[in-house]
């Protein structure tokens, strides 16, 4: 075909969305995720023909369907491995892998593995609801001690995982977190995970309105919500509740504390490197409530990406020596019959 | 490098210690630490060179290194060579080398009565006879006379060879297997000088093995030379076989799929994506491919078989011409993600060497009983093409055949081989890649009219396949998944009248696969008569041989040979219906003959074989024989 094809730039949100009608319970946390997405979208620099959306199964995993790039909504667990295969056969992609903590973490927690520790180039947003919607609510592996739910009718006996300790162990160089509702930083979070060339794993809080109704009240509260999350910024000190707390490194027992800040004086209060992962480790770890609960990016030093060195594998291959099929064919010892 | 076919070697007239033959079976056991299948291999290329048709069939453990000299620790090769055409690795052997007395113990029931046993009496210890569980040493108690004894210590012999090296007991005795291959060389009259110049290569970097190997190669030679003056050793003599002129080398089943897909790379203009995850036997193609990346491969060892897979839907979904592999165990992991290659129309080849199961089964030894699971093996109506491999130097063909098939229809298509197949070589006449038909893909690329939305499921109206369109092509975003999808736009679609329609579709896409694939020919014989035997994989060497057998002695039996298991060719069951009786040896239970009974409602009689140990002709022939008696 000769034609130029033209594209209509994608420069609002709408230009994102699909005429699909979006099937999830009304006040699900995901359709404020998918606004997030959609208004993030046009900021990026990316055309929707070069973005591609990945999904699991899962409530969350209905995703791909509302977003007007490729899509690809996959089986349950498997997205990363999918992507794998998408980003390597075309590194050019822009590639959104969408999950949640059943598919990410409970079915598919060995991909997630694999796919952090390669470092593929691609965005894994993971919704955290902490329970099975889909499947009508049964206790999930983020799920914590003790929630009842039908299989669990007693309260489960398991100790949760954290998704982004999860990401940091699995050797991960970009780890971030979010809540559904966080409209103004979500697009930061977002912009910040795309720029990163690697896995950039990013948690979102997201409230089931059905099976686990107001599970993150105690903290996406609004009226709480200065003295109960600290978003972070690099560089700068690491303050909540309206800059009159802060968190300290208590160099003797190597622990985080909460302390005071008085008249503006935040030298005792540590600034947040998001190269430091030992620091990183104990943001994820703080305990709620004497903690707040840690926002932003948590981490992020960026390494190699898998799809990178494969693509300078090849081309160091393609420059070497010219293929030549016949001369395979005939490599080794071979003998003349006449 | 190509060299030249020599002539056989002088015939030697009258000397009684020189015996003309059509074919030999000879098959080198020892410990799995001894370099049996290397001395096997280095055997076989010697056979090629000298122009005698081969079939090898390498039978080793499970266990890497098992303890040394224990019975389950045994590793063979075995190959039948000869003048005339050769089809099957030999029922039985002529030449047993068994060098201790676990390999003696575990092989000699195989070994043709009055055959030749070529014993290393240095490992024929106390210590030894116990650990095979010999009460007494067979060597010296008379067990072994009906067979010929030729007993001597090999491993003394070595050490002897290599003492001006100085190398330490332990690797002064490694050096054992090329003593053994100099003196079979001799034994069958070949040149020594193609393995000396693979033993320079072999150890470029380490001159001290390199001379310690080639000194045993030559002393072992020279022994044969020496004991024929003394009286007991034999030689062969074997003419070269007339076979097809033109370029040939050996290659084995793993080594020509590894060729076929590059071929399908080549010849469908695509890159090719290969997801694999270690298993036996599949591994080999693995290894084969992770060194062509200059063809435009790219190779990915996943965490898991489901990711191996997973990965290779994505490459598919992306352009590539995508590509996984596994055996029984691996595939029923890949279960689930056949049936999304299968909903969501994606190109992929998926390929099988099949081993014994269920389970972890026999990891390292043969069967073909994944038929049912290609055929059958998914949740829901998930059909797509199946087709298998029937001997090493095929599956170059039926590689291609695969990969044809699947980007033309956007299917996955199931690649059947086996263990034997894997492992085993034979020559292989080296085709030109012109040879074959390019089948150069074209993506879609075209966007809808203005206003109109994509529907990926825009279908060629004669086939039935639907357009493959790349992300990153403008204009033409869509969305594929495994959930149901509307025929009219790709849409969801849970709808009773669609979810009908598009099984009816995928259902009569692969059905009418049977129209773009060759009729089905007779192998040998004629095509009607009183007795067929129908086979499928790596059965085809005995059943042929069998068959030709039979027919020499006048009884019209004739072999059909299926490469195309689903969809079946078109022609297949008006031929079957010809003959009065139909006989189907299989490496499993009967499960091609259920596929004949239950498409054309034919009488097909099975024979079966799961020991794990490839068909003898004589298995088959008496089968046949019992049939037309009956």
């Amino acid at each position: 075909m000769n034609e130029v094809i033209k594209i209509t730039p994608a420069t609002k949100p709408d230009d994102w969305a699909t005429d699909q009608e979006v099937r999830w319970c009304p006040g699900c946390g995901d359709y404020a995720i998918l606004k997030a997405v959609q208004r993030t979208m046009p900021e990026l620099g990316v055309e929707p023909h070069n973005t591609v959306f990945i999904s699991g199964i899962g409530c969350s995993s209905r995703f791909p369907y509302y977003m007007e790039t490729y899509g690809f909504h996959t089986i349950h667990g498997r997205a990363p491995t999918i992507a794998t295969g998408v980003k390597l056969a075309n590194p050019a992609l822009d590639v959104w892998i969408i999950t949640g903590d059943g598919d990410g973490l409970s079915i598919g927690g060995n991909h997630m593995l694999h796919l952090i520790r390669r470092n593929l180039d691609c965005q894994l947003l993971l919704f955290n609801n902490e329970i099975y919607g889909l499947t009508k609510g049964q206790y999930s592996p983020t799920s914590r001690t003790g929630t009842r739910s039908p299989t669990s009718p007693a309260g489960s006996l398991e100790s949760p995982v954290k998704p982004c300790a999860f990401a940091l162990g699995a050797g991960g160089r970009f780890v971030a977190r979010t809540i559904d509702t966080a409209q103004k930083h979500m697009p930061e979070v977002l912009k910040r995970a795309h720029a990163n060339k690697g896995t950039s794993f990013v948690e979102i809080y997201q409230n089931c309105v059905v099976y686990n109704d107001g599970v993150f009240d105690q903290f996406t509260e609004k009226k709480q919500a200065p003295q109960t999350q600290i978003w972070l910024e690099h560089g700068k000190p690491m303050l909540f509740a309206g800059g009159t707390k802060g968190l300290k490194l208590n160099r003797e027992t190597l622990r985080l504390e909460v302390v005071e800040v008085t008249d503006g004086d935040t030298s005792q209060v540590i600034v947040h490197d998001e190269t430091n992962k030992a620091v990183a480790n104990m943001l994820i770890d703080m305990p709620f409530p004497q903690f707040p609960v840690a926002l932003g990016v948590l981490y992020c030093d960026p390494d190699a990406s898998f799809d990178t060195a494969m693509e300078a594998r090849h081309a160091k291959l393609a420059g070497a020596k010219a293929a030549d099929f016949n001369a395979l064919l005939r490599r080794g010892q071979s003998w003349e019959v006449k | 490098m190509a060299t030249a076919v020599k002539a056989p070697a002088d015939a030697g007239g009258t000397d009684s210690k020189i015996i003309q033959r059509d074919s030999v079976v000879v098959r080198f056991a020892g410990d799995s630490g001894d370099g049996m299948q290397l001395t096997g291999g280095q055997f076989t290329l010697s056979t090629a060179l000298a122009g005698n048709d081969l079939a090898t069939f390498p039978d080793f453990p499970a266990e890497i290194r098992a303890p040394q000299g224990t019975l389950f620790g045994v590793s063979a090769f075995q190959i039948n060579f000869g003048s005339t055409r050769i089809e099957t690795a030999g029922d039985q052997p002529d030449v047993l080398v068994a060098m201790n007395p676990a390999a003696l113990k575990t092989n000699l029931p195989m070994l043709r009565k009055g055959g030749l046993i070529i014993a290393d009496s240095g490992e024929f210890g106390e210590r030894n006879l116990k650990k095979a569980h010999y009460a007494g040493n067979p060597l010296e108690d008379g067990s072994l006379e009906p067979w010929q004894l030729l007993a001597f210590d090999i491993s003394k012999q070595t050490l002897e060879s290599v003492k001006p090296f100085g190398l330490g007991n332990k690797d002064a005795l490694r050096c054992k297997n090329m003593w053994t291959l100099g003196l079979a060389l001799w034994m069958f009259g070949r040149d020594r000088e193609p393995l000396i110049n693979w033993l320079r290569g072999k150890f470029a970097k380490n001159e001290l093995l390199r001379d310690a190997n080639i000194a045993a190669l030559n002393a072992g030679h020279a022994y044969g030379e020496t004991a024929e003056l003394a009286g007991p050793l034999k030689q062969f003599r074997l003419a070269a076989a007339d076979v097809q002129p033109g370029l040939y080398r050996t290659v084995t089943g793993a080594d020509a799929i590894a060729l076929g897909l590059v071929a399908g790379g080549q010849l469908s203009g695509l890159p090719m994506f290969f997801g694999g995850y270690p298993i036996t036997p599949a591994s080999a193609i693995l290894h084969a491919l992770a060194k062509l990346g200059e063809f435009d491969v790219t190779t990915f060892q996943a965490e898991d078989e489901i990711a191996a897979i997973g990965a290779a839907i994505g490459a598919a979904w992306a352009g590539n011409l995508a590509v996984t592999s596994s055996s029984g165990p691996g595939i029923a992991l890949k279960t689930e993600a056949i049936g999304l290659a299968v909903m969501t129309e994606l190109p992929l080849v998926i390929i099988n060497s099949q081993r014994g199961g269920p389970s972890t089964g026999l990891p390292t030894k043969t069967e073909q009983s994944d038929l049912y699971q290609a055929v059958y093996g998914r949740n829901g109506d998930a059909p797509l093409p199946v087709i298998a491999t029937r001997s090493p130097a095929d599956c170059f063909e039926a590689t291609i055949e695969a990969c044809r098939l699947a980007v033309q229809f956007m299917t996955p298509v199931m690649l059947l081989t086996d263990g034997y197949i894997a492992n085993a070589a034979e020559p292989w006449r080296v085709p030109e890649a012109s040879d074959f038909e390019p089948f150069p893909v074209l993506f879609h690329e075209e966007p809808p009219a203005e206003g109109a939305k994509y529907n990926p499921f825009t279908r060629d109206p004669e086939t039935l396949k639907r357009q493959w369109v790349r992300p990153g092509t403008p204009g033409l975003m869509h969305r594929v998944g495994g959930i149901e999808k509307s025929y009219a736009t790709g849409n969801i679609d849970y709808s009773a009248e669609n979810h009908q329609r598009m099984t009816d579709t995928r259902k009569a896409k692969v059905d009418g696969i049977a129209r773009y694939i060759p009729a089905q020919a007779v192998e040998v014989g004629n095509d009607h008569g009183p007795l067929v035997v129908v086979g499928w994989g790596s059965t085809y060497g005995p059943i042929r041989q069998a068959v030709e057998l039979l027919r020499t002695q006048g009884h019209d039996v004739a072999h059909v040979h299926i490469r195309h298991i689903w969809p079946l060719p078109a022609n297949l069951g008006e031929l079957l219906r010809r003959y009065d009786r139909i006989l189907v040896p299989e490496m499993n239970t009967g499960q091609l003959k259920t596929l004949l009974r239950d498409q054309f409602l034919v009488d097909a009689k099975p024979l079966n074989k799961v020991s794990g140990q490839p068909f003898r002709i004589a298995e088959i022939e008496a089968a046949i024989r019992e049939m037309l008696d009956a």
